[in-house]
C-alpha cells in the first residue's frame, strides 16, 4: 500500500516537474527556516482573516443584490413589514432572516473584517516597536503600509453596502467631508455618488469596489508581501546564535506547514465562535436609509473611528471667537472638516509610511538588520510608537464620547474639552514617560548583567557583614542583554571648509544630525567586559 | 561585531575584549516526548481526540443544518445559527489545535540554522544589468548620433495623455450632469404645507404645542417619481414650538416664525447628519454624529461643537386653514459647507416661486 | 529570546482570559431585560384627590408650592400637567427627586400604585392635562410593529438609540434604556414630555402611532437573531469586543503556539 502511495506520488511529481519545473521551488522553499515567537504570528492572523473574508464574502455575494431600485419588505420580520427599502438592504435581511446560516457568513464576514484590520495594526505595532522595517525592509514596511489603508477602504466600502441608517449616514459625512475639498470638491461629491447625495448608483459603484478592486489589489499587494517577506528572510530577536548573517528557526515543511497551516483553523474557528455568539452590525434595528432619521450611537466601525472622533474634537469656533470657517472672496474654506478629516489623518499616516526613512537619517547606518531591537534598546523609537498610539487612542475615544459619557454617567461635553487639552498634552506625556521607562530598564539591564540575579540567599561574611548573594548571568542570558547597537550622535563634516567655503549638502546634513540627537544624545552603552570584569572584581 | 579570538579571556584584565562574544546556540533540551515513548504516545493519543474534534464537529454543523427547522421566530433563527457557528468552531479549532499540537509535541523542535545572502546583487550581475540597458538603449536609436528628440517627445506625450482617451469619458459620465448648483436649494416653494415625516400629512399651528417637536418633509414629496431621497435629503425639517417670550428673534427674521413656531433645516451644517436631539428645557439642538449643539431660541446659533454656522431657517406662516406653509425655500444652501456656497446664498430665493400647492 | 517570553507569559494566561471571556458572556446574558407588564389605569374619584391632595402637601409641596403652581428656578407649576404626568414622574420613582442633577434619575418608586393614583388624581384635578392611558391604549398586541420601528426612528431613536438602548445627551444628561419601561410609562412619556425630552401630542403622534412605537420596543424582547447583542450601541461595541474577545483570544493562541513543548 504504502509502496503504491509513493510510485503515485513520484508519477504524479515527475509529471508536474517536467512540465512547470517546480522541483527547484520545492528544494528552495520545503525547509526554509522561520524563527518562532508569538509576535510573529500577528501578520498571519490579518492574512488568515483575509483568507476568512473571501470564503465568507463568496457566500454573502450570492444573496446580496447590490440594486438601490425600492421594493416594499414582505418576509418574516414584523417591524419591517410593507416598509419600503432599497434592494441591497431587503437582500440583506432575506439572507439574515431566512437562509439559514446566512446571518451567521454575515456575522463571520463582518467579525473577520474588524480583526483583519485589528490584526494589521498590531502587527504594524509589533514591526515598529521591534524595528524590523530596517534596511532592507523598508518597501515591505510601505507594501503592509498600503495593505493598512486598503483594509480600511475594504471595510468602509463593505459597512456601506447593506444600505441601512446607520451606513447611510456615515455616507453622509463622507460626502460633506468630500464637498468641504477647496474648488474641486463639489465636482468630487458629484463624480462619487452619480449626482446629488445619495443618488441611485452608490451601492453598486460600492459593490464593485468592495468585491473586485480592493480585494484585488489587497491579494496582489499580499503577494508582494509575501514574497518579500521570502526573499528576505524573516527576522529573529536577539539571542545566543541569532545574527544579521543568519536565521535561526524550524523549517517551513513540516513544522510551519503544520504551525501556521492550523493556525488557519484556529483563526477561522475563533472567528466561527464569535460569530456564532454575539451579534454585529444588526441592519434590522437601524432599518433602511432614509435621510431623515439618525440614531444615537451613530459611529462607523472601530477602525473609522478615529476620522470620526477627529471630527467630534475640532471646534467650529476656537475659543468661542475664531471661526474656524473662513469666507474670503465669495469663497468658503473649511477647516473644521479639512483639518481633523483630510489634513491630520495625511499627516499622521505619512508620518508612519515615511517613518522607517526619518530612522534611518537619524542612525546614519548603512547595514542590514535582521535581529531585532528590544523596545527598551530604541528608547526614542519606543516613545515616538507610543506617543503615536495615545494620539490615536484619544482619537478614537473622542469618538465614542457619547458611549463613555452614557456609560459612565460623564458630560459628553466634558470629555470633548478634556480631550482637546489632552490630543496635545497626552501623547507628549506619553513619549516622555515612554523614553524614560526604556531607559529605566536598559540601566536595569546594566544592573543584572554587572552584579547578576538577587537569589534571595543571605550570607554573613566573616567580618560580620550581611549581603545578598547574586548570581552572575549565563552567557546567553548576558548576551541577550548586551548584544546591541550603541549609536552615537551623528558627527558631521563642519560646514566651511578650511578655505571658508560653504560646503554643498551642509544643511540637510545639519538636519540629519539634529534628528540623531534626538535620538541618541541620551543613550544607555551596553555593558562592556572591561566594565563586567571591575564590577566582578569590586565583589570579590 | 569585533571580538577577540579568545573567548574565554575575559577574566585575565590583559585580554579583556572590547565587546561580549556570541556564545552560540543555546543547549537544546529534549522535550518530555522526545525521550519518554509514554509521553510520546500520550500526545499522539491528544492530537487523535483533538482531530476527532473537529470531526464531530463538522457533523454538528452539518446536522443542524439540515436537521433543524428554521421559522420565522427570532429564537430559531438564533438557534440555526448559533448550532452551525458552534460546529464550524469545533470543526476548525479541532484541526488547527490538533495540527499545532502535533507540530509542537511530535515534529523536529531542534532549531536550524541557516545564512543570510547579501541582498546586493554581484558586481558582475550589476556590470551585466548596466551593460544589458546599454545594449538596449544603443538598439532602439535614441542614444549617441542618432538622437531622435522628436520620437521621445511625442512618444512619452502620447503614452501620458492615451489613458486619458479612456478616462475622459469614462469620469465624464459618473457625474450625471455635474450641476452641482443643485447644492444650493430644495423642493420648498412658497405656500407648500410643513407636512409630518414619515406620513406626509399636513400640520396645523394649533397641533404644535409648547414644547413639541415634528420632523417634516414638505408636501408632495412622497409623491414624487423622481429623485425623492435626494429631496428628502435636502428638504427635511425641524419644527418646534418654545414659548414665545423664550425666543430671540432678529429684526430681518420678525417675519418668518408665527407665535413661537420656528422651522430649521434639520441637517447639519457641519458634516450633513440630521440633527435631530432636541432638549425641550434647553432649547438646544444636538447632532448625534459630531455634537454640534444649536441654541434654536437664539437664531440656531452654534453653541458647542465642530460646526461653525447656525443652521438655515425655514420661514414658515400659517394658511386660511390653519395649516402650516413655507414662506419660500431656505435663504441659504441647507448642509455642509462648499467652496461655492456664497454664490449659491441669496436673500429671497425662489421667494416668488410659486409652483406647489397651497389649497 | 525565547527564555525570556517563556518567564514573561504565565503559562495560566490563556485560561485566564477564557475565563474572564466567559464570566463576560454570562453577565451579558444575565442582564438580558425582561419587560414587565402594562398597568390597568384605574379610575379615581373625589376621595382620591382629598386624599392626594395630603399627600402632595408632605412630599411634594417643599419644592412645587402648596398650591403646586411651582417655585421659580426650582421646580415648574404642575397646574394642567394631568394625571400622566404624575403617573410617569412618580411611578418611574423620578418624582420625588432625591438630589439635583444634570437630570432626574429613575429609581424604584417611593409611593405605592394606590399613593401614585391619589396623587395623579389630585394633580390632574388643578387643571385639565393628560390622562393615564387605558390598558387597551397601550397593549403592544394591537400595534403594528412596522408603522412602530417607522415613527420610531424618526421621531425616537436619535436620543434612545435605535431599538431604546439610550443614549447620551448634552452635559451629562441622557436619554434613557427603554427596555425595562412600562407601556404605560412609555406612553405617557411621549405624551408629556418631560424634562429634556419634547412633547409628541396625540397631534404628532397619534394615540395608534404611540402603540405601535410601544409594539416596535416590545419586539425588542426577542432579542437578536444573531445572539447576544453587545447592548446595542453600536460599532463601538462591536469594536471593543473585536478586539478585546476576537483578538484576545487569537493572540492568547500565538502564545500557545510560540510557547516550547515542555
Amino acid at each position: 500500500m504504502g509502496a503504491r502511495v509513493n510510485t503515485a506520488a513520484a508519477g504524479t511529481a515527475n509529471w508536474v516537474d517536467e512540465r512547470t519545473s517546480i522541483g527547484g521551488f520545492v528544494k528552495f522553499f520545503a525547509r526554509k527556516l522561520f524563527p518562532d515567537h508569538w509576535s510573529f504570528m500577528l501578520g498571519e492572523i490579518a492574512l488568515y482573516s483575509f483568507v476568512v473574508l473571501l470564503l465568507s464574502g463568496v457566500f454573502l455575494t450570492a444573496f446580496f443584490v447590490p440594486s438601490m431600485t425600492i421594493v416594499e419588505y414582505d418576509g418574516p420580520l414584523a417591524t419591517m413589514q410593507g416598509v419600503e427599502m432599497s434592494e441591497a438592504f431587503a437582500s440583506t435581511l432575506h439572507m439574515s432572516f431566512e437562509v439559514p446560516g446566512g446571518l451567521l457568513m454575515r456575522q463571520i464576514h463582518h467579525w473577520s473584517a474588524l480583526l483583519f484590520t485589528a490584526a494589521i495594526v498590531t502587527h504594524m505595532a509589533r514591526v515598529f516597536f521591534t524595528g524590523a522595517f530596517r534596511k532592507p525592509r523598508e518597501l515591505n514596511w510601505l507594501v503592509g503600509f498600503t495593505l493598512m489603508i486598503l483594509s480600511l477602504a475594504a471595510g468602509f466600502s463593505g459597512y456601506s453596502l447593506p444600505d441601512d441608517v446607520l451606513s447611510g449616514n456615515g455616507l453622509r459625512i463622507i460626502e460633506g467631508v468630500t464637498r468641504s475639498i477647496p474648488i474641486v470638491g463639489e465636482y468630487i461629491s458629484y463624480w462619487i455618488f452619480g449626482g446629488e447625495f445619495p443618488g441611485e448608483i452608490l451601492i453598486p459603484r460600492l459593490f464593485t469596489m468592495h468585491v473586485l478592486l480592493v480585494p484585488g489589489l489587497i491579494l496582489v499587494l499580499v503577494a508582494l508581501h509575501l514574497f518579500l517577506v521570502f526573499l528576505h528572510k524573516h527576522t529573529q530577536y536577539p539571542g545566543g546564535g541569532r545574527k544579521d548573517t543568519n536565521v535561526v528557526g524550524l523549517p517551513l515543511f513540516p513544522v510551519y506547514t503544520a504551525k501556521a497551516g492550523g493556525f488557519f483553523f484556529v483563526v477561522f474557528g475563533i472567528i466561527a465562535l464569535v460569530a456564532a455568539i454575539f451579534t454585529i452590525n444588526p441592519v434590522w434595528n437601524y432599518g433602511p436609509y432614509d435621510p431623515s432619521p439618525v440614531s444615537a450611537g451613530t459611529q462607523p466601525d472601530w477602525y473609522i473611528l478615529f476620522v470620526d472622533g477627529a471630527l467630534r474634537l475640532m471646534p467650529g469656533w476656537l475659543f468661542d471667537i475664531i471661526p474656524m470657517e473662513w469666507e474670503f472672496w465669495g469663497y468658503t474654506l473649511s477647516l473644521n472638516i479639512l483639518i481633523p478629516a483630510l489634513i491630520l489623518p495625511g499627516l499622521f499616516f505619512g508620518f508612519l509610511a515615511l517613518y522607517p526613512w526619518i530612522e534611518a537619517w537619524a542612525t546614519g547606518d548603512r547595514g542590514e538588520k535582521h535581529v531585532l531591537d528590544r523596545p527598551r534598546n530604541a528608547p526614542v523609537r519606543t516613545g515616538i510608537g507610543v506617543a503615536l498610539i495615545s494620539f490615536y487612542v484619544i482619537l478614537v475615544m473622542e469618538g465614542s464620547n457619547d458611549i463613555i459619557a452614557n456609560l459612565f454617567h460623564l458630560s459628553l461635553n466634558d470629555l470633548t474639552y478634556f480631550f482637546r487639552i489632552g490630543i496635545f498634552v497626552i501623547p507628549a506625556l506619553a513619549f516622555w514617560i515612554t523614553r524614560r521607562l526604556a531607559i529605566g530598564l536598559q540601566r536595569k539591564d546594566r544592573e543584572l548583567v554587572l552584579h547578576g540575579k538577587e537569589t534571595g540567599r543571605i550570607v554573613r561574611h566573616e567580618h560580620g557583614e550581611y549581603q545578598e548573594v547574586h548570581e552572575p548571568l549565563t552567557d546567553q542570558e548576558r548576551w541577550i542583554l548586551v548584544s546591541y547597537d550603541d549609536i552615537a550622535p551623528l558627527e558631521i563634516e563642519p560646514e566651511y571648509n578650511d578655505r571658508g567655503v560653504r560646503r554643498k549638502g551642509y544643511r540637510w546634513d545639519h538636519f540629519k544630525q539634529r534628528l540623531s540627537r534626538i535620538y541618541f544624545e541620551k543613550r544607555i552603552s551596553p555593558v562592556t567586559p572591561e566594565e563586567l570584569a571591575e564590577a566582578q572584581h569590586a565583589h570579590h | 561585531m569585533s571580538t577577540t579570538e579568545n573567548p574565554t579571556s575575559h577574566e585575565s584584565e590583559h585580554t579583556t575584549p572590547e565587546s561580549f562574544e556570541d556564545p552560540g546556540l543555546p543547549y537544546h533540551r529534549p522535550r518530555r516526548a522526545d525521550v519518554d515513548p509514554k509521553a510520546e504516545k500520550k500526545a499522539e493519543r491528544q492530537v487523535a481526540a483533538l482531530f476527532a474534534v473537529s470531526i464531530v464537529g463538522t457533523i454538528v454543523a452539518i446536522g443542524s443544518y439540515m436537521a433543524l427547522d428554521m421559522t420565522d421566530e427570532i429564537d430559531s433563527i438564533r438557534f440555526v445559527n448559533m448550532m452551525i457557528g458552534l460546529g464550524i468552531f469545533l470543526a476548525m479549532i479541532g484541526i488547527g489545535f490538533g495540527a499545532i499540537h502535533w507540530a509542537k509535541t511530535l515534529m523536529r523542535d531542534h532549531e536550524m540554522v541557516e545564512e543570510r545572502h547579501a541582498l546586493r546583487s554581484s558586481e558582475e550581475s550589476r556590470a551585466g544589468a548596466i551593460q544589458n540597458l546599454k545594449d538596449g538603449v544603443e538598439d532602439s536609436g535614441i542614444s549617441g548620433v542618432k538622437r531622435r528628440p522628436v520620437l521621445v517627445g511625442t512618444g512619452l506625450s502620447a503614452l501620458l495623455l492615451a489613458p486619458l482617451a479612456v478616462l475622459w469619458p469614462q469620469i465624464g459620465n459618473m457625474g450625471a450632469d455635474w450641476n452641482t448648483s443643485n447644492f444650493g436649494h430644495t423642493m420648498w416653494r412658497k405656500g407648500m404645507r410643513l407636512t409630518r415625516d414619515p406620513d406626509g400629512t399636513p400640520i396645523k399651528a394649533s397641533d404644535v404645542t409648547i414644547g413639541s417637536a415634528f420632523h417634516v418633509i414638505p408636501e408632495g414629496l412622497n409623491e414624487l417619481e423622481h429623485h425623492k431621497i435626494e429631496e428628502k435629503a435636502k428638504a427635511v425639517v425641524l419644527l418646534l414650538r418654545l414659548d414665545p417670550r423664550d425666543l430671540k428673534i432678529p429684526d430681518d427674521r420678525k417675519d418668518w416664525s408665527f407665535d413661537g413656531i420656528v422651522a430649521y433645516s434639520k441637517i447639519c451644517t457641519h458634516v450633513g447628519c440630521p440633527v435631530a436631539l432636541y432638549e425641550q428645557q434647553t432649547h438646544h439642538l444636538l447632532c448625534p454624529c459630531h455634537q454640534s449643539t444649536f441654541d434654536v431660541s437664539d437664531g440656531a446659533k452654534v453653541v458647542f461643537g465642530p460646526a461653525k454656522r447656525p443652521l438655515p431657517q425655514l420661514p414658515i406662516a400659517v394658511d386660511d386653514e390653519g395649516y402650516i406653509i413655507a414662506q419660500s425655500d431656505f435663504h441659504e444652501p441647507i448642509g455642509p459647507s462648499y467652496w461655492t456656497r456664497l454664490k449659491d446664498t441669496s436673500d429671497g430665493m425662489h421667494a416668488d416661486d410659486s409652483e406647489g400647492s397651497s389649497h | 529570546m525565547n527564555a525570556l517570553a517563556r518567564h514573561r507569559y504565565h503559562r495560566a494566561a490563556p485560561v485566564v482570559l477564557v475565563l474572564l471571556l466567559l464570566a463576560l458572556i454570562t453577565g451579558i446574558a444575565a442582564a438580558v431585560s425582561t419587560a414587565s407588564s402594562a398597568d390597568a389605569a384605574t379610575a379615581t374619584t373625589a376621595e382620591d384627590a382629598a386624599e392626594g391632595q395630603k399627600l402632595f402637601a408632605a412630599n411634594c409641596a417643599s419644592c412645587h408650592g402648596l398650591d403646586a403652581t411651582g417655585t421659580d428656578g426650582v421646580a415648574p407649576s404642575l397646574v394642567g400637567v394631568g394625571a400622566a404626568a404624575v403617573d410617569f414622574q412618580v411611578g418611574t420613582g423620578r418624582m420625588p427627586m432625591q438630589s439635583s442633577g444634570p437630570q432626574a434619575i429613575a429609581k424604584r418608586a417611593q409611593f405605592s400604585e394606590e399613593e401614585i393614583s391619589q396623587l395623579a388624581a389630585y394633580v390632574a384635578s388643578l387643571g385639565a392635562g393628560p390622562a393615564i392611558p387605558t390598558a387597551e391604549q397601550v397593549d403592544p398586541e394591537l400595534g403594528d410593529a412596522a408603522n412602530g420601528m417607522e415613527l420610531f426612528r424618526t421621531n425616537c431613536a436619535m436620543c434612545h438609540g435605535s431599538v431604546g438602548g439610550g443614549g447620551a445627551l448634552t452635559q451629562g444628561k441622557y436619554a434613557p434604556n427603554l427596555w425595562e419601561t412600562t407601556p404605560t410609562h412609555i406612553y405617557e412619556a411621549m405624551l408629556t414630555g418631560p424634562q429634556s425630552m419634547p412633547v409628541f401630542n396625540d397631534a404628532n403622534i397619534t394615540p395608534e402611532g404611540k402603540r405601535d412605537i410601544i409594539a416596535y420596543l416590545k419586539a425588542q424582547d426577542e432579542g437578536s437573531p444573531g445572539g447576544l447583542r453587545l447592548g446595542t450601541i453600536g460599532p463601538v461595541a462591536e469594536g471593543m469586543w473585536g478586539w478585546l474577545v476576537a483578538l484576545g483570544l487569537i493572540i492568547a493562541s500565538t502564545v500557545w503556539i510560540g510557547a516550547r513543548s515542555s
